[in-house]
């Protein structure tokens, strides 16, 4: 059975696959597309997932870029940046008398605003969960698409809406939003109180908003896919562990979403209409401003009941691509399946109700810290059965290490080391001396940063034939592979130091702290493996474009002897997915090397006597 | 995408029984539609939920609040001191148009298409009726009384105490008050005109004191919320006029769901009127 042929495929499908009228319908040959229909407004979740991808990738560009040049503000200090005034413009000043370049401070800030703004919303939310939900939810429970195609196109339009206001707000005189990428009040709720609150924050709210609308469009789209249009036999302790990581991921989203949205409703109101939802005690050049009552507090409650799960909605489907890509280049069964399953449960739950760690000094009182100190370090329960899981999975098996498989272990280890550190700073009282400290940015960055990359590319590395039936480059792809992960450990290991230190994050320049100074050259070690980094994303940029016109082609339906349904439909992708019938599953998607069979597909039906669950 | 004939023999698996989540099926019958409505009912109520949580927050970070039963006691027709007379005619009328919608998707499942415009156009009535009834409360409260998004006169005495001079509206010299009485600060010529008082009792005893503004979050919280419930009905009563004319046309019955459109708006209209439940319990009742 494992080396079924091609053809025996395609008649299993039809002759026991279940007919569901699809072609007999409107879409056969009333399905003509012109160039507008097809891939700009198109309603066909592969196109659909494409766009998010690419967009994620330009944005992803742009947030990457941002961090190089002020990580060449960090670093080099005293060097002249006037080289790229070209492209900056008025945010370089240049000392005529000298002739140096320095980045404007106010600059400084709205580029570190930017790039998380940018990187945590469009790259890691739209860029991750939207590509891969769309392509692999229909794909891999066997639907002709999602539940409303239509609204999945709209899902992508309003993302695509939010990127041209933020991208336009890059533009204007006073900048962009300047004020972190949290928004706080009262910098986001006073148009006076920098520059880039005026305008800039308009826009990046406006901009925002239609993001969450695309996210909750998204998300009822994925939700209702999972639960109503699972091909037959496909239960739900059947389907992939990826899908299960998509499904889980768009609840939290649709739960946590609006409330961020309430917030941003409510920061409108404060910035346009002259309510004091935020403010409070604000005293601008000495005078006291006549807006009282409000809570700057509460904003944060609003922001991060939002925020916190956001860094799970991140991480969740890098944690499900992993886990499928593991298995299938392992070849063996996931260790552990509903374990999985039941760990990205409680993480999903728990990631609800512990956002205000991130508000440990904020004034909050301190024993309601104690509550959310205790169910943040519970977290890491479910976090370590998914890495054990994991680990035993990789334990005897017969490991192929192609690109995918290689970011997937990537993954794995950043997770842990980023995740350990967590655990330090989720006790509020650590946290106090930890607090906006670089330990923070690198605890992020590894753990959901740069893992969430990771899952991402492994995903983009091992799906991408599906998407253009073609390959990419081995070589290419594992100096990406072995550069990034090089890279990650050189910007960000140093940074637990600094943090630990008491090296503040979001400051503009350490020359001034006699207590910072000898970190010189730590700063210039980590701002030139940014550097490197960012140009060993370029060459994965490289490989994907060209590889989409001149990569390997495909000749297999299925190159990576995987079990999962997307990998029975054809090498050219067609409207609707499976030319005929569609296929019936007999069996979850983990039968690898099971009675001497190195891989069973799912919807090969079940021999006598054969056990088609786990 | 539906997907309702199966034209194969039944699997073999040994655990196929049939049941709603073996695939191939919509679980529980309910088609992707009303999920999708559902799904997104649940994220809207979350977040009316942030607003309400707002809400609790401001109002217990202030010392006093101002006390409903005064506030909204104004009836249109020049009638004053009918507590909560009027916003209990508008959620009855609310409460009724849901009454109304359920007629209307009932008629809908017995694919009467007199019956559901009939009841359709009533619900539409009973929204609009509703949404009157905000307007009028609204203008009353903006240009009689003024309070404005930014400014509330409804302000609270947290002492027992005598007016010293008394022009504004019901209030004279040497009416007394008590402590937790809420007043309306009296507004000529664009300004606010607080009234002096004597303190009769407690440390400040015959201390002079003046009426102040209360908490800037009433105004601000109660404009906020009940114009976002309000806009939520203006959504529904477009979308109800939408599925009437569908209906009246006739496109329902040719649709294979039937009026299941109906049903989805349905849903959403009852959901605007729970939330009005909860925005009535918040700002009117507590």
């Amino acid at each position: 059975m494992a080396n079924i042929s091609i053809h025996e495929d395609d008649i299993l499908i039809n002759e026991q696959g279940f007919n569901d009228h699809f072609h007999e319908h409107h879409h056969g040959d009333k399905y003509k597309t012109n160039f507008l229909s097809h891939y700009v407004f198109s309603t066909d979740h592969k196109m659909i997932s494409k766009q998010f991808l690419i967009t994620g990738m330009f944005w992803a560009v742009v947030g990457a870029a941002f961090s190089v040049i002020f990580r060449l503000q960090l670093g080099f200090p005293e060097e002249s940046l006037a080289w790229i005034k070209p492209l900056l413009g008025k945010w370089i000043v240049v000392d005529p008398s000298t002739g140096i370049g320095k980045l404007a401070p106010e600059f400084y800030y709205a580029l570190v605003t930017m790039h998380g703004t940018v990187i945590v919303f469009f790259v890691l939310t739209a860029g991750l969960s939207g590509t891969f939900s769309n392509l692999l939810i229909p794909l891999q429970v066997g639907a002709r698409d999602m539940a409303s195609p239509f609204m999945n196109m709209l899902s992508y339009w309003f993302f695509f809406t939010a990127g041209v206001i933020m991208f336009y707000s890059l533009f204007i005189s006073t900048g962009p939003f300047a004020g972190g990428w949290v928004a706080y009040p009262p910098l986001s709720a006073l148009p006076q109180a920098s520059s880039g609150s005026g305008t800039g924050m308009t826009l990046w709210l406006i901009s925002l908003i239609c993001f969450v609308i695309s996210v909750v469009l998204g998300g009822i789209n994925y939700i209702t896919t999972v639960l109503n249009l699972r091909t037959k036999g496909m239960t739900m302790w059947r389907m992939p562990l990826s899908v299960w990581s998509f499904f889980i991921t768009a609840i939290v989203g649709l739960l946590t979403f609006p409330v961020l949205a309430s917030g941003f409703f409510m920061l409108i109101a404060d910035r346009s209409l002259g309510t004091s939802f935020f403010l409070s005690d604000i005293f601008i050049a000495g005078q006291a401003l006549d807006r009282v009552g409000g809570s700057p507090i509460l904003y944060q409650h609003l922001f991060w009941f939002l925020g916190h799960p956001e860094v799970y909605i991140i991480i969740l489907p890098a944690m499900g691509i992993v886990s499928e890509v593991m298995s299938v280049h392992v070849r063996k069964p996931i260790f552990g399946y509903r374990a999985m399953v039941y760990s990205l449960m409680t993480i999903a739950f728990m990631s609800c109700i512990v956002w205000a760690h991130h508000m440990f000094v904020s004034g909050i009182n301190p024993f309601l810290s104690n509550f959310f100190s205790f169910f943040t370090i519970l977290i890491a329960v479910p976090s370590s059965v998914k890495v054990f899981n994991w680990l035993t999975t990789l334990y005897g098996g017969n490991i192929r290490l192609n690109t995918p498989m290689l970011f997937t272990l990537g993954f794995v280890t950043l997770f842990i080391s980023g995740g350990l550190t967590g655990v330090f700073m989720g006790n509020h009282v650590l946290d106090i001396q930890m607090h906006d400290t670089y330990f923070i940015v690198a605890h992020f960055h590894l753990v959901m940063g740069v893992a969430a990359f990771f899952g991402m590319f492994a995903g983009v590395y091992h799906w991408f034939p599906k998407m253009y039936s073609r390959f990419m480059n081995e070589t290419l792809g594992k100096i990406h592979f072995w550069g990034t992960l090089i890279c990650a450990y050189a910007i960000f290991w140093p940074q637990h130091y600094l943090g630990l230190a008491g090296v503040p994050r979001r400051y503009y320049s350490f020359d001034s702290f006699e207590a910072f100074k000898h970190f010189a050259d730590m700063n210039k070690f980590i701002t030139i493996f940014a550097i490197i980094a960012f140009f060993l994303q370029l060459l994965f940029l490289i490989n994907f474009f060209y590889s989409i016109w001149h990569g390997k082609k495909m000749t297999n339906k299925n190159p990576w002897k995987s079990n999962t349904l997307e990998w029975t439909t054809p090498i050219e992708p067609t409207h609707g997915n499976w030319p005929g019938n569609l296929p019936v599953v007999h069996r979850w998607a983990y039968d690898y090397n099971k009675d001497d069979r190195e891989y069973v597909m799912q919807h090969i039906p079940l021999k006598d006597g054969e056990v088609g669950d786990h | 995408m539906a997907s309702d004939t199966l034209t194969h023999e039944p699997n073999t698996d040994h655990n196929t029984d049939n049941g709603d989540w073996q695939g191939g099926k919509e679980p529980f019958k309910a088609s992707y539609g009303k999920l999708m409505i559902w799904y997104f009912l649940l994220s809207d109520a979350f977040t009316f939920a942030g607003f309400l949580i707002a809400y609790g927050t401001l109002r217990f970070s202030v010392a006093t609040w101002p006390v409903p039963d005064f506030v909204f006691s104004t009836f249109p027709g020049g009638f004053h001191h009918k507590p909560l007379l009027f916003v209990t005619l508008m959620t009855f009328v609310l409460l009724a148009s849901s009454y109304t919608m359920v007629r209307a998707v009932q008629e809908g499942k017995q694919e009467n298409k007199n019956g559901v415009v009939k009841w359709l156009l009533l619900t539409i009535i009973g929204g609009l009726g509703f949404l009157s009834c905000q307007a009028w409360e609204w203008t009353n409260l903006l240009t009689k009384e003024n309070m404005t998004i930014f400014n509330n006169p409804f302000g609270t005495h947290t002492e027992n105490g005598v007016y010293l001079m008394g022009d504004g509206h019901d209030i004279k010299e040497g009416d007394s008050f008590t402590a937790g009485q809420t007043y309306l600060i009296p507004y000529h010529d664009g300004e606010y005109k607080p009234l002096q008082y004597k303190v009769t009792d407690g440390p400040d005893k015959d201390a002079v004191k003046e009426q102040i503004m209360g908490p800037k979050a009433f105004g601000g919280l109660f404009f906020f919320i009940t114009g976002f419930h309000g806009f939520h009905v203006s959504i529904g009563i477009f979308l109800l006029v939408l599925v009437c004319v569908n209906a009246a046309s006739g496109l329902y019955v040719k649709r294979r769901n039937g009026y299941e459109m109906i049903e989805k708006i349905g849903l959403y209209w009852h959901f605007v009127d729970l939330v009005w439940v909860f925005v009535f319990l918040f700002f009117y009742l507590l």
